[in-house]
């Protein structure tokens, strides 16, 4: 098929960027998005022209390094699934289709679709874990058991990628529906509970001097989010948040 | 020459118990005076740095991602073995390690594997007081499944996420320690070179990959974890930014390169599609627990099919040939993966493939939606003989372990594999060959250490299914904070390493030469154009099945090629800035180097043994045939300038403790 793309170029993050149209032809349906990409980027390369940077990995839909804003939509049209994992398939021949970086105050662009999401690690840093050090005398693993249930929904929480489809798809650029799963993972695990309290205030302190937005439950993140994490972590973590003041 | 591993006398069981208690120290005080550098953050790179952190070390930790959680140690998907018997099948440390050793066809230092299999049990336990969530029973206690070439479970697993959760949790760990700022972590950095000073590794050259500025980084050691080279064939299961560059480079300032030839073909992937295919996936091995592998007897059904005048559901039992089942009875389709992958082969090479290019076989989970169906059936209380209320129970226990897995094959072709069986075909997934270490996880270069997948020494010639994730954290938990002490000992009065050092000045001054030839090269060609040849020659020469015919004719074209590469190729833009051409055409040098390495590696290794199968050495059933009498070593090759001159060290192995025996699965 032959499309038509708008993409988002911007030299480097305080270059002013813009829009460019470009032409692209006889692209598989079996293809992915983002091998139609290089695609355009080998025939921009034989042009003379600089080729277009972004962001990607592991193409399997599990590293949350690709990031594209596609058509309106985070990853783009499909659901549940990366930018990597949009096969060709969901567009038709003759369409145009704009593609533009994850926006957010707290994700800076470095160059065209490529942003900086070093926030998120920021944020995990101030106590995304559990203070176990490596001794080799741990606990046997089967000394606690867990509900199965509990296991489980830590797990669906912990499948977060850490893609920041969910900032990119807020209106406010809220990065609750991220935080939230770290702490509803571990909020879940009796592993989790000891450093409970200062875990949420910590995320949340760290949350807001990044510059995401706050939450207004219009649960967008939810419907763009690519490994479908819950609102319900963000119920779970303003309880959790709740309590810690309280304590606090 | 021969090489000296360093491995301790006595028993292979007390090996690691009586060096522990008898190596170097370095005190608390100490460890705040001595810098260590990790290159990669997958599962060794992030547990190394975290364990060196949270003992002392002042360390830095490098990734060319934007993040140390995107390493792709995060797409593991199948599990982690551990011998803690929690099924109470009769595993144990012994049997783990034999398993290892048998599957790694005799191939791996003994004394490495044992000491792997006796850390696995700490990995679970760590990893669980992490939090990280692994799948549970009902009774709240840990759940395990079963891997090829073993007959116990003890995989433990996180539906097929596993190394997801695995990395996050040491990801966790190092996010602690740099929130304590006992890791300074440089993300979207690039190891240009390695500094060598009076022959120790004294630092590293990175590239900013943001701004592209060149930085010099001192430290007393240097730890190399850079994962595995499987991109050298272009298309693999390897992330797109996986690369041997910082192996490579520490090879070419005095390392040596140990077994490039042994690669894991994957057996169970989905198949290429078209020229277009920039990466291939992989479906777990676990699907091999509940999955059936078959083509068809018929060749005529084959033909129907490729036509789509037939559709595989119609095709009935006794026309399907199930031949993992009929050629291994006692494995069947949990056969170790080399032996999987060239049952494959075998089977499209005789025209049996069931997709239009030719290159694909059944893994059908029809029996086993059935099976799990009506078990649900029974504990519910309701019809057994309800066929479409089983089916719809099977489907359900199958998606709640595999969900996933099928989510994304249905992504991917386009076809519901709930409904069909899926179609897959091998592709390559792992390397086991890497940088030569001694048992201290030391390369030849004093101070440079490699773990994990960057190293060489716990698969052999072939790796276990859910073994990789174990080793990556044997080595950076449990493994390597342990015998790093040993050298560092000596350090604690050398105080910091200077930037300024000649040997630094001159890394560096190289590095810049050679990027501003590649973009003031004004060539003809793309990186990838190179890049997908040099993959084509890999799979074509050195791919599942190998000659001496093929492998002279790949070094001979390699070298061709690399030379047409330094002549002709065109990287756009600058060195000054985000340049993602300019990143690639770095790594796809040192691969042109690598591949001539291995087919020279592969051309002299004439015996076959597990994922290395040369032709020439076949049994008359066209089993691979190993040769012990000759080929019972390491071959470790040190760098002369160019691949094709690269000398050959002999590692010995010697078997203590297991038998040597013929490797067979029937």
């Amino acid at each position: 098929m032959n499309l038509t793309l708008k993409v988002w170029r911007q030299a480097n993050a305080k270059a002013k960027g813009n829009m460019e149209n470009y032409s692209i032809a006889d692209i598989s349906p079996d293809m992915s998005f983002l091998e139609m990409m290089d695609v355009l980027n080998e025939q921009l390369i034989g042009q003379g022209i600089d080729p277009i940077a972004f962001d990607h990995d592991c193409r399997e839909g599990i590293c949350g390094m690709c990031s594209m804003f596609i058509n309106g939509e985070a990853h783009g049209p499909d659901r549940l699934v990366t930018t990597c994992q949009l096969h060709m398939r969901k567009f038709k021949d003759g369409d145009t289709i704009t593609i533009e970086p994850f926006r957010a105050l707290a994700f800076p662009v470095i160059k065209d679709l490529t942003v900086d999401r070093s926030a998120f690690d920021r944020v995990q840093q101030a106590g995304g874990f559990v203070s176990v050090n490596t001794s080799g005398n741990t606990q046997d693993a089967n000394a606690i058991p867990i509900a199965k249930h509990d296991a489980d929904k830590a797990f669906d929480a912990a499948a977060c990628i850490g893609c920041g489809a969910c900032v990119a798809s807020c209106k406010n650029a809220s990065a609750m529906l991220f935080v939230s799963a770290k702490v509803s993972q571990y909020a879940l695990l009796p592993q989790g509970k000891v450093e409970a309290t200062d875990r949420v205030m910590n995320m949340v302190k760290q949350m807001d001097e990044e510059g995401f937005g706050n939450c207004t439950n219009t649960g967008a993140c939810e419907v763009e989010c690519p490994k479908g994490i819950s609102l319900e972590n963000i119920a779970r973590m303003n309880r959790e948040y709740l309590f810690a003041s309280l304590k606090g | 020459m021969a090489l000296d591993s360093k491995t301790p006398k006595g028993p292979v069981a007390d090996k690691w118990t009586n060096h522990k208690s008898k190596i170097n120290l370095v005190s608390p005080a100490n460890k705040r005076l001595i810098d260590v550098i990790v290159v990669g953050t997958g599962l060794a790179g992030a547990s190394a740095s975290a364990t060196l952190a949270e003992l002392g070390y002042n360390v830095k930790t490098f990734c060319f991602q934007d993040s140390p959680r995107r390493a792709h140690s995060i797409a593991a998907q199948g599990g982690i073995n551990a011998a803690k018997n929690y099924q109470g099948d009769g595993d144990s440390t012994h049997r783990l390690f034999y398993d290892t050793i048998k599957g790694g066809d005799y191939r791996s230092r003994e004394a490495n594997v044992h000491r792997l299999a006796e850390v696995s049990t700490n990995i679970i336990d760590q990893c669980v007081a992490q939090g990280v969530p692994f799948a549970r029973d009902y009774g709240g206690l840990l759940d395990n499944r079963s891997f090829g070439g073993v007959l116990v479970s003890r995989t433990f697993y996180a539906k097929g996420q596993t190394g997801q959760q695995l990395l996050l949790g040491a990801y966790s760990a190092m996010n602690r320690q740099i929130g304590r700022g006992k890791i300074k972590m440089y993300n979207r950095h690039e190891m240009m070179d390695l500094v060598v000073v009076d022959g120790k590794a004294r630092g590293i050259i990175a590239r900013n990959l943001v701004d592209g500025k060149l930085e010099r980084h001192s430290a007393h050691a240097v730890v190399i974890a850079s994962g595995g080279y499987g991109n050298v064939f272009f298309l693999s299961t390897n992330a797109m930014g996986s690369n041997v560059s910082a192996g490579w480079k520490i090879h070419k300032k005095g390392a040596h390169f140990a077994n490039p030839c042994f690669t894991q073909i994957h057996p169970t992937c989905i198949p290429v599609s078209g020229d277009h295919q920039s990466k291939l996936t992989l479906m777990s091995e676990s699907l091999r627990n509940d999955g059936r592998i078959w083509v068809p007897k018929n060749i005529e059904d084959v033909k129907s099919i490729r036509e789509g005048k037939l559709k595989a559901t119609e095709i009935t039992e006794e026309n399907r040939d199930y031949y993992l089942e009929r050629r291994y009875p006692a494995f069947g389709n949990l056969v170790p993966r080399d032996v999987a992958s060239r049952a494959a082969k075998e089977r499209c090479d005789a025209g049996y493939g069931v997709n239009k290019t030719g290159e694909a076989v059944y893994l059908d989970f029809a029996a086993a939606i059935t099976r799990y169906g009506k078990e649900q059936a029974h504990v519910k209380g309701l019809d057994e003989n309800d066929s479409a209320l089983v089916k719809k129970l099977g489907q359900g226990v199958v998606r709640s372990k595999y969900g996933n897995l099928f989510q994304m094959y249905e992504k991917i072709v386009d076809q519901d594999p709930y409904e069909m069986p899926m179609m897959i075909y091998p592709a390559v997934h792992y390397t086991m060959g890497g940088v030569w270490v001694d048992y201290n996880l030391m390369t030849s270069i004093p101070g440079c250490y490699a773990i994990g997948e960057a190293n060489f020494s716990d698969h052999g010639a072939n790796r276990l299914g859910a073994s990789a994730l174990m080793q990556g954290l044997a080595d950076g938990y449990f493994v390597l904070p342990y015998t790093i002490g040993d050298y560092l000992a000596d350090d604690i009065r050398t105080g910091k390493i200077d930037t300024s050092l000649p040997e630094f000045e001159k890394a560096e001054a190289a590095v810049k030469v050679q990027l501003e030839s590649f973009v003031n090269n004004n060539g003809k060609n793309s990186v990838d154009y190179y890049h997908k040849k040099l993959g084509k020659i890999m799979w074509d020469k050195c791919g599942m099945s190998r000659n001496k015919k093929a492998l002279t004719e790949a070094i001979a074209e390699i070298s061709a090629l690399r030379k047409d590469f330094y002549k002709n190729v065109n990287v756009p833009g600058t060195t000054k800035e985000f340049n993602e051409q300019l990143a690639k055409a770095g790594r796809v040098a040192d691969f042109l180097e690598l591949g001539e390495l291995f087919a020279k590696d592969a051309l002299e290794r004439n015996e076959s043994c597990g994922g290395h199968f040369r032709e020439e050495s076949q049994t008359p059933e066209g089993e691979a045939l190993r040769n012990d009498k000759d080929f019972t070593f390491v071959s470790a090759w040190e760098y002369k300038g160019e691949p094709s001159k690269a000398k050959l060290h002999k590692e010995e192995l010697k078997y203590e403790e297991i038998e040597v025996k013929t490797r067979s699965y029937k």
